[in-house]
């Protein structure tokens, strides 16, 4: 099998599951699930997915039931950097219609759509508890708030430099 | 200024970390509690405290706390709710970010009264950084000795865990959220039996919102008669609330439950009046599930009195008239503000956060958001408000979970109150694209009828 957990990443599922009574490990399928979109290109392939239930102990449809229930799994491959825009209700009192707009004519991406060069993926989502902070957008661990056209222009350099630092 | 118990402490520089919030008197409720009081004689206190949920449904913990089963030999468990998702709402990660040790204090102080000795924070997965600041707090709290086996030599052993879910509002919903926490799909479960009887595992559980758990930490304190004392009637202490959309100054707000909903929205304290000179038209008070108010009602209630930031207040009128204090996401829309269009983004947001398992809801809010995108873009039917009307009716109530009430509630109250705004929208279908109704006649003064 080709997709195996990095030495570090074992120990963390041990510690996950050690949250959790004995024989209630299939209560780390979310944090483990988490843990594998991470390290394995930001999407659960059907591969990774049964990786994760043989590591539970599970059979690999109690994983892919809940992979498909929660919006903050990808079960197709996105691009490296992922910009999740919030649009409910105070975002949208706030300008994010803009926002959204404003990274398709920088990116010439809509919802849904990742960039020709596999670095962006545009994501429009529901309310993710910063409606005070208005328009903002997840970008992997962090949230980017009070955003504006400069903002985006700043995010979308600072991701070019740091892919072509990788790169390098 | 009001009296603040929360986030009093909360600016104080460094208080995230454990001996920042020792030195300025954190873990006293622990010490009371754990030294010198019975488990019962905590879970009195938050009784005679008032204390009413703070996750939206304001139901009396210390009443929760009561119903929890205690077989002999069988684990109980606390469970923090911390699945903040309520659009407008986002005043758990303001206190989980800035002041984390408040809230497990709290969880110390509330497990030693439910007997539980491992306790779970479920916390939204959006907010993964905050997961690192708990997780930090917890370990803090465990090198002095606060969490562990044997706390202060009392006999009493605590584990706190956090555990993060994966985007859906759904597990929010306490039954949910326990299902979700079993590492399965958020479906909430058929009530009764109650999670206090039935909960985490099949063992009794209780579920409270953060904000809930952190004021067990001042009233174990001070005493829940004097926490009762702040406030109007039944609603005691202090409510946070979020403050966001068209104001000069969004953010977290703890106020005493003494103010008007004029002084919150106007006062420099709190959010400062409506933002770029515009006027207020509308405002959903509790997050977006509770209804929407047009200005002259949010104000004033339809006896003519002041409005005030406490539950009955809020309340007052009931749905004809009145809203509720919810999860205290207050929303705040100006006279540029399209009601339709902001109702829209509410019934595609339900849509999107329906887990499937009811019929009314999973279809009912697809419908809702469809009916609505048709209005919003010029290509509604004068006949589509009664049928959204309708669908909003057909959902309500015929649901297992509270989420088809919350998905319904904000179309209704949108129709009840702006009628006139969705009739011009489909009348003026054209010039609706070009330019918002207006603020129209909705800061009006109401017509109080009089009785001779």
């Amino acid at each position: 099998m080709s997709v195996q957990f990095s030495e570090k990443s074992l120990q963390e599922v041990q510690r996950i599951i050690s949250f959790y009574p004995d024989g209630k490990q299939k209560s780390a399928v979310l944090p483990v699930l988490h843990l594998a979109q991470q390290e394995f290109g930001g999407w659960l392939s059907t591969e990774t997915m049964d990786y994760v239930a043989s590591l539970l102990k599970l059979a690999p449809i109690e994983v892919y039931e809940v992979a498909t229930f929660y919006s903050m799994y990808n079960l197709k491959p996105v691009g490296k950097y992922m910009f999740e825009v919030c649009q409910t209700g105070p975002c949208m009192l706030n300008g994010s219609d803009d926002i959204v707009k404003y990274i398709y004519d920088k990116l010439g991406i809509k919802p849904g759509e990742t960039s020709a060069d596999g670095l962006f993926t545009l994501k429009t989502v529901e309310c993710l508890g910063a409606c005070g902070y208005a328009p903002m957008m997840q970008m992997g661990k962090y949230y980017r708030e009070h955003l504006t056209k400069e903002k985006v222009d700043a995010i979308i350099n600072e991701c070019r430099n740091e892919a072509v630092a990788i790169k390098n | 200024m009001g009296r603040k118990l929360l986030l009093d402490k909360a600016h104080i520089e460094n208080i995230r970390l454990y001996d920042v919030y020792r030195r300025e008197g954190g873990y006293r409720s622990v010490e009371k509690a754990l030294k010198t009081m019975s488990p019962d004689a905590v879970t009195e206190e938050v009784k005679k405290s008032g204390l009413r949920g703070r996750g939206g449904a304001g139901f009396p913990t210390g009443m929760k706390w009561s119903f929890l089963a205690k077989p002999e030999g069988v684990p109980r468990y606390l469970v923090v709710n911390a699945d903040e998702s309520e659009p407008g709402t986002f005043k758990d990660r303001y206190l989980m970010e800035f002041i984390p040790h408040l809230l497990i204090e709290g969880m110390i102080t509330s497990s030693y009264a439910l007997g539980s000795n491992r306790a779970y924070i479920y916390i939204r997965g959006e907010y993964a950084w905050i997961v690192d600041i708990l997780e930090q707090a917890i370990q803090e709290a465990k090198n002095n000795g606060f969490l562990g086996k044997n706390i202060l030599g009392s006999g009493f052993d605590c584990e706190i865990y956090v555990q993060r879910g994966a985007g859906a509002y759904i597990c929010g919903e306490e039954t949910a959220l326990l299902e979700s926490l079993e590492g399965k799909r958020g479906n909430p479960r058929i009530k009764p039996p109650f999670p206090a009887v039935k909960g985490l595992w099949d063992c009794p559980t209780v579920v409270n919102n953060v904000e809930t758990i952190a004021a067990v930490v001042p009233i174990i304190n001070e005493g829940g008669e004097e926490y009762a004392k702040i406030g109007i009637g039944k609603s005691t202490g202090t409510k946070l609330i979020s403050a966001c959309g068209n104001i000069k100054k969004q953010g977290v707000y703890e106020i005493d439950m003494t103010i008007s909903v004029e002084e919150f929205i106007y006062s420099d304290e709190y959010c400062g009046g409506i933002a770029n000179g515009r006027k207020l038209k509308a405002c959903i008070p509790g997050g977006s599930s509770v209804p929407i108010l047009p200005a002259n009602l949010l104000l004033t209630t339809a006896k003519g009195e002041k409005r005030m930031m406490t539950y009955e207040s809020l309340a007052d009128g009931g749905f004809a008239t009145g809203s509720m204090m919810g999860s205290g996401g207050f929303i705040v829309l100006d006279d540029t503000q399209c009601v339709v269009k902001h109702t829209y983004t509410l019934a595609r947001f339900y849509r999107h956060e329906s887990c499937g398992q009811c019929s009314p809801c999973r279809e009912g809010t697809g419908w809702m958001e469809k009916i609505l995108l048709n209005i919003e873009n010029g290509k509604g039917k004068m006949s589509d408000i009664d049928l959204l009307w309708d669908i909003q009716r057909k959902i309500e109530g015929n649901t297992i979970c509270p989420l088809g009430d919350a998905a319904a509630w904000p179309v209704a109250a949108a129709i009840r109150h702006f009628r006139d705004e969705f009739e011009w929208h489909i009348t003026n279908a054209d010039e609706a694209q070009r330019r918002n109704y207006g603020l129209m006649h909705y800061a009006d003064p109401i017509h109080i009828p009089t009785t001779a």
